[in-house]
């Protein structure tokens, strides 16, 4: 009942397996965009984190390719606004993944070695999902401009060959 | 003929002289596009090359299941590898292990 009363009430829930949050009325394009954009700079940080602290050359392979990929989509993000006239706008969702992604770093930088790669490929395995469920059910869906939503959808294939790329690491550390 | 043409037509030529002297060695091309080889199947012989276009904004690897090659495909850039052994080969981009190609290489 609850559930439906916020779906009734046209709220869009986010990033539910995290701090799960709710966002009232349709995002826009421009705020799509936002989130997007923030869901990449939060994981370019984790990698930069992950290649001050591992010293596993598999974990650091992993790390080099997420900032290669994700600074890719996020340029593409960027020049596709531009062409379109579009400002990316800061909202609530963008708000708490960057919240999130903080929170994460600052349990991540207490740990090294082996418990710090562990913890790592296991949270990229966990925020790949969760953004690929947000680009997936809420973002791909809600954008308006096609362009955009192609932008997101090539998005999603990447990041699902992250997410999977993740899991396969993750399990080669246990 | 255009400039153009006459441009192409030499460069053609020229690819089939280079081309002659390998007997019946073909070029069996596999685009990429949106995070996907297309075709994902392919079928060649021992002496043929595979060359991978990479039309995507992103880096992909073709890299062979059993280790035989690993192809780096800068964006933008295509790679090639000669067709040495006979038999089906799995291959997968090491970035984006979701996307997946087969070759089905007979013998000569
Ligand atoms: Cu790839």
């Amino acid at each position: 009942m609850a559930r439906f009363v916020s779906l009734a009430a046209g709220a869009v829930l986010l990033f539910a397996g995290g701090a799960a949050f709710a966002q009232s009325a349709k995002l826009t394009d421009p705020q799509i965009a936002h989130i997007a954009y923030t869901a990449g700079v939060v994981d370019i940080a984790a990698a930069n984190q992950a290649l001050k602290k591992t010293s596993n050359p598999q974990v650091k392979a992993f790390a080099e390719d997420m900032v290669r990929d994700h600074t890719s989509v996020n340029d593409k993000a960027l020049a596709l606004c531009k062409e379109l006239g579009v400002t990316p706008e800061d909202n609530d969702t963008s708000k708490s993944i960057a919240k999130q992604g903080e929170e994460e770093r600052a349990k991540l930088e207490s740990l090294s070695g082996a418990a710090f790669d562990k913890a790592y490929a296991e949270n990229e395995v966990k925020y790949h999902h969760m953004v690929n469920t947000a680009l997936e059910n809420t973002l791909i869906p809600n954008a308006s401009n096609p362009k955009l939503k192609s932008l997101l959808e090539t998005g999603l294939k990447i990041f699902k060959g992250h997410e999977e790329h993740a899991k396969t690491l993750a399990a080669s550390l246990k | 003929m255009t400039c153009r043409d006459a441009m192409f037509a030499a460069l053609a030529c020229g690819s089939i002289a280079a081309f002659a002297s390998v007997a019946d060695a073909a070029i069996v091309r596999v685009t990429i596009s949106n995070i996907a080889y297309a075709p994902a199947k392919i079928a060649a012989h021992v002496g043929d090359t595979v060359e991978w276009d990479n039309k995507d904004f992103v880096v992909h690897t073709a890299t062979a299941r059993n280790g035989a090659w690993d192809v780096n495909l800068p964006a933008g850039k295509s790679g090639r590898v000669l067709l040495k052994k006979a038999g089906k080969i799995g291959y997968y981009c090491r970035f984006h292990p979701n996307m997946k190609g087969e070759i089905d290489v007979s013998a000569k």
